[in-house]
């Protein structure tokens, strides 16, 4: 099997000697110490491990690693700007959306790949769009407002 | 046995004199229900000849050599409040210091106030609302305040964060010690300025006389000092008409951290020169090892195989090569015979009850004569499946040996449980074991064991180095502990006017928790049986009262229809318990109940959608709920989506709005999977569906709109919050669905496949 020996993520290069096969969320957590994506399943159905490849939400645990090579990667740890929280970030802070947390930055990646694509989502599409996650603690509504206040918030940065 | 009487909690009181608690302690691994029972609140059970803990005794000048100097407040254990959960009882080390402490505080020489507790955040934002106790009584913001939570090393003592106790128990205490710590600054102010105490006053962290207009902050009162003080159990409480910081919505306060992804759960923890392990899980549950062959294992680069009796792992530097080893082992195994399956488990669980005994039950009056009186009768049998807690964290921990000391860093609501597992495992003393307790993602009641942690200390203590062990989903939804399963049957009278006359209540195994009835039934027959459980069970999110709630507000809509009346009406005709009825009027006004009619479909010709209302509410852990429910039945697909409900609730004098709505929501989303789908299917000692893909939980598409009343109760003493919501949802949609289709569905989950 080929191997991979770099990955771009959050704008930095992170050199790796793995298996192209390997699980992407295994090299982020377990090689490069980015825990912020979560292993809930692996088996793609919870969404915690959620990271953006070029700018899409992929389930990391279900991708092999050799599939984000020479692609940028955005993982919940990438957000933040100069101390400057992403809108999305802001905004479940904002709707006091945690109890454990645990699903929070899959949830903040989705919802980041959803507004670049659908920037004003419609309560329905929040909720079809976040199907594939799951928060046990059973959040979901304070999700979908805190996506809806996201949005508002960077349209109002657009605009 | 000794029993310790928890005396501010709320009981049905013909429940207390017969000794069964209202909340029973949360079963601990392999552990029957009904030991438990009777225990009421046992001590921990590896506390009796467990060592004396060393960090609580040690003498003043060396607690203020690890901390550094300032102001000290040790709480010691309110026996009426806390019971034994927290504080250690029995004989003193010896030292200059009393071993019932249950907590503390401590305000260093930079005005920085830390606070110390056995208690855990599991997701509950228990840290957030303590704080918020912290920050009332000694006049800081919330978020300049540290808790130390769940680090046996660091914290005194505590049973373990379960039961809804923190609020009731922990928030007073810690309130206290704030308060002594509050009037020691004051005190110390009042020294060099030589003023009347009474004069001055506490705010923003710090003492003002407002008078000569001098203000010392806590910073310069508490520098170069070393004052040690225990809590004068005399010091008055602000009352709740009065709180500032407590009673207002606060974010949890570790927020930031949560969403940048900064926070390092428990299996986010990484030292240096860790491994990862992997266990060789047995084929089916009560299997044993006959045979291992490792040899193409062990022969692989930095692995190292571990086979001690039953237990086989394996470590490697990374987890791809651990697993790859798990791999290689080639293992045969001995199956016990054939086990129950999830098809014949309620006939199992009825055919294997224990004879009840009186401690497990209650009885007054005569049911007989309730029962020859009555005009109406009806008897009904209730079944609840065995769910799975499914946090979304796994088991996980990081196990570390040094100079003889075993580390372990783990999620669980249980620490010094969990320590107490370790000990007994490893054969250490006490002292030699720390575990370590980081904000974990979450529990319901399913975190109370240390398999993980006694895991990887096994493999760590093999491998000579750390180790760190994350639970696959699968084994998480295999070797965890269930929620237990039941079978309940009820029977009652019914006068010609509606009044219930006779009660009779049976549970099988799933627990007695919330078993007791608040309706006022004159003759009464309330009965717990035990049963050895096919399955490993354990302590969930409310325990029984689910099941309980589910059954008896189902029943209680049954006799509504027998009765002819309607089921709100019912209800309030049977009950006289204020808090109760003011939780179902809020509820049902909230909702419009009586006010509005389900809408059959939307009137079109296409949308054949059944519509209908129900309502349940109940009584758990000083907490009372009512919920109301719309469900929308389709009529060709026969699919169950429930629209909205509303819940009101009254937990007494309420910490932090907005955390509890937050609660509130949650549990009710949660409970949703097992009102409608969740359920664990087995056979032969193997869990058939271990995965999120054949175990289906609530997504966003299951959440219906909620809305919660809150009945803010300033003048009765908080109760915990995050588990009693969750017990009126699926009787409220049990008697929706009802309502909408006429069809009763009596068991849990109750439309897996639609209705």
């Amino acid at each position: 099997m080929s191997r991979v020996t770099e990955l771009l993520i959050n704008g930095v290069k992170h050199s790796i000697d793995v298996d192209a096969g390997v699980s992407l969320l295994s090299v982020l957590r377990d090689d490069l110490d980015l825990t912020g994506s979560k292993y809930g399943c692996g088996e793609g159905q919870c969404g915690a491990c959620t990271i953006l490849l070029a700018g899409a939400p992929r389930r990391s645990c279900i991708t092999p690693v050799g599939d984000a090579a020479r692609k940028p990667i955005t993982t919940i740890e990438g957000l933040e700007k100069d101390g400057q929280l992403h809108p999305v970030q802001q905004a479940f802070l904002d709707e006091n959306v945690m109890q454990c947390g645990y699903c929070t930055s899959g949830m903040i990646m989705t919802t980041v790949g959803l507004l670049t694509v659908r920037p004003e989502p419609t309560d329905e599409e929040i909720a079809h769009y976040l199907e594939g996650h799951i928060c046990r603690c059973g959040t979901y509504p304070r999700i979908i407002a805190a996506v809806r206040r996201a949005a508002k918030s960077m349209r109002e940065v657009r605009s | 046995m000794k029993v310790f009487p928890l005396t501010n909690r709320p009981l049905i009181p013909s429940l207390d004199t017969r000794g069964i608690a209202a909340t029973p302690v949360p079963p601990e691994e392999g552990r029957p229900q009904s030991e438990l029972l009777s225990a009421a609140l046992e001590p921990e059970r590896y506390e009796l000849n467990a060592r004396p803990a060393y960090h609580f005794g040690i003498p003043r000048r060396d607690f203020f050599k690890v901390l550094g100097g300032g102001i000290a407040v040790f709480c010691f254990l309110d026996r009426s409040l806390a019971g034994q959960e927290a504080g250690r009882g029995g004989q003193s080390a010896g030292t200059t210091l009393p071993q019932d402490i249950s907590a503390w505080l401590h305000v260093n020489e930079n005005g920085e106030v830390t606070v110390f507790t056995g208690k855990v955040e599991v997701g509950q934002n228990i840290r957030t609302s303590l704080a918020q106790a912290v920050a009332e009584e000694l006049r800081v913001s919330p978020g300049s305040i540290q808790l130390v939570m769940g680090d046996t090393d660091r914290v005194p003592f505590d049973m373990g964060t379960f039961g809804s106790r923190t609020t009731p128990t922990m928030s007073p205490q810690l309130r206290r010690a704030a308060t002594a710590a509050r009037e020691v600054l004051i005190g110390l102010a009042a020294e060099a300025w030589k003023v009347d105490p009474a004069k001055l006053t506490a705010a923003d962290g710090a003492v003002t006389d407002s008078e000569s207009r001098r203000t010392a902050s806590y910073a310069e009162l508490a520098k170069g000092r070393e004052l040690a003080k225990a809590i004068p159990a005399e010091d008055p409480l602000t009352p709740a008409a009065q709180w500032k910081v407590m009673g207002k919505p606060l974010g949890k306060v570790t927020g930031r951290e949560i969403v940048t992804g900064r926070h390092r759960y428990p299996s986010d923890i990484k030292l240096p020169e860790m491994l990862y392990g992997k266990v060789l899980r047995p084929p089916a549950f009560g299997a044993t090892l006959s045979s291992l062959d490792s040899s193409q294992a062990q022969q692989m680069q930095s692995v190292t195989v571990v086979h001690d009796g039953n237990f086989v792992g394996v470590t490697a530097p990374d987890p791809r090569r651990a697993q790859e080893a798990l791999t290689a082992l080639s293992a045969e195994w001995k199956s016990t015979p054939a086990q129950t399956s999830s098809d014949d488990l309620f006939e199992y669980l009825k055919n294997h009850a224990q004879p009840g005994d009186e401690h497990n039950g209650h009885a007054a009056g005569s049911v007989e004569k309730g029962l020859s009186d009555a005009h109406l009768h009806l008897k009904q049998t209730y079944t609840v499946a065995y769910i799975a807690h499914a946090p979304l964290e796994p088991r996980a921990a990081v196990a570390e040996w040094k100079d003889g000391k075993l580390t372990v860093w783990t999620g669980t609501q249980r620490p010094f449980g969990v320590r107490g597992e370790l000990v007994e495992a490893f054969r250490l003393p006490e002292d030699h074991v720390r575990v370590i307790m980081p904000d974990m993602g979450s529990g319901y009641g399913g975190k109370h064991s240390g398999e993980a942690a006694v895991e990887a200390a096994r493999l760590a203590q093999a491998a000579h180095r750390p180790v760190k062990l994350v639970w696959t989903r699968e084994e998480e939804f295999t070797w965890a502990y269930f929620r237990p399963a039941g079978v309940i049957v009820v029977s009652a009278g019914l006068s010609r006017d509606g009044v219930i006359t006779a009660w009779e209540f049976h549970n099988y195994n799933s627990g007695a928790a919330a078993i007791g009835t608040l309706y006022n039934i004159p003759n009464q027959r309330i009965q717990f049986h035990s049963v050895d459980s096919p399955l490993r069970q354990g302590s969930y999110r409310s325990l029984a009262a689910t099941a309980n709630h589910f059954a008896r507000e189902s029943f209680m809509d049954e006799l509504a229809h027998l009765a002819k009346m309607d089921p709100l009406e019912f209800r309030l005709k049977n009950l006289t318990d204020e808090r109760f009825r003011a939780a179902l009027k809020a509820a049902a006004e909230k909702f419009g109940w009586g006010q509005t009619k389900p809408q059959p479909g939307r009137g079109t010709a296409k949308d054949r959608t059944l519509r209908g209302f129900g309502i349940a509410g109940g009584f758990d852990k000083g907490g009372y709920v009512a919920t109301c429910a719309e469900v929308a039945v389709d009529q060709a697909t026969r699919q169950v989506h429930v629209v909205r409900i509303v819940v009101a609730f009254d937990c007494g004098a309420v910490v932090n709005p907005d955390g509890l709505r937050n609660q509130i929501e949650g549990a009710n989303n949660m409970g949703l999977g097992g009102a409608l789908f969740e359920a664990i299917q087995f056979a032969n000692g193997r869990i058939l569906n271990p995965h999120f893909a054949q175990y289906r939980v609530p997504r966003f598409s299951d959440a219906p709109a909620i809305e919660v009343v809150l009945i803010d109760r300033k003048d009765v003493p908080s109760s915990g919050a995050g588990e009693t919501p969750i017990v009126g949802i699926a009787p409220a949609v049990g008697n929706a669905i009802f309502a909408a289709t006429g069809k009763r569905l009596r068991a849990l989950p109750m439309a897996p496949k639609g209705v």
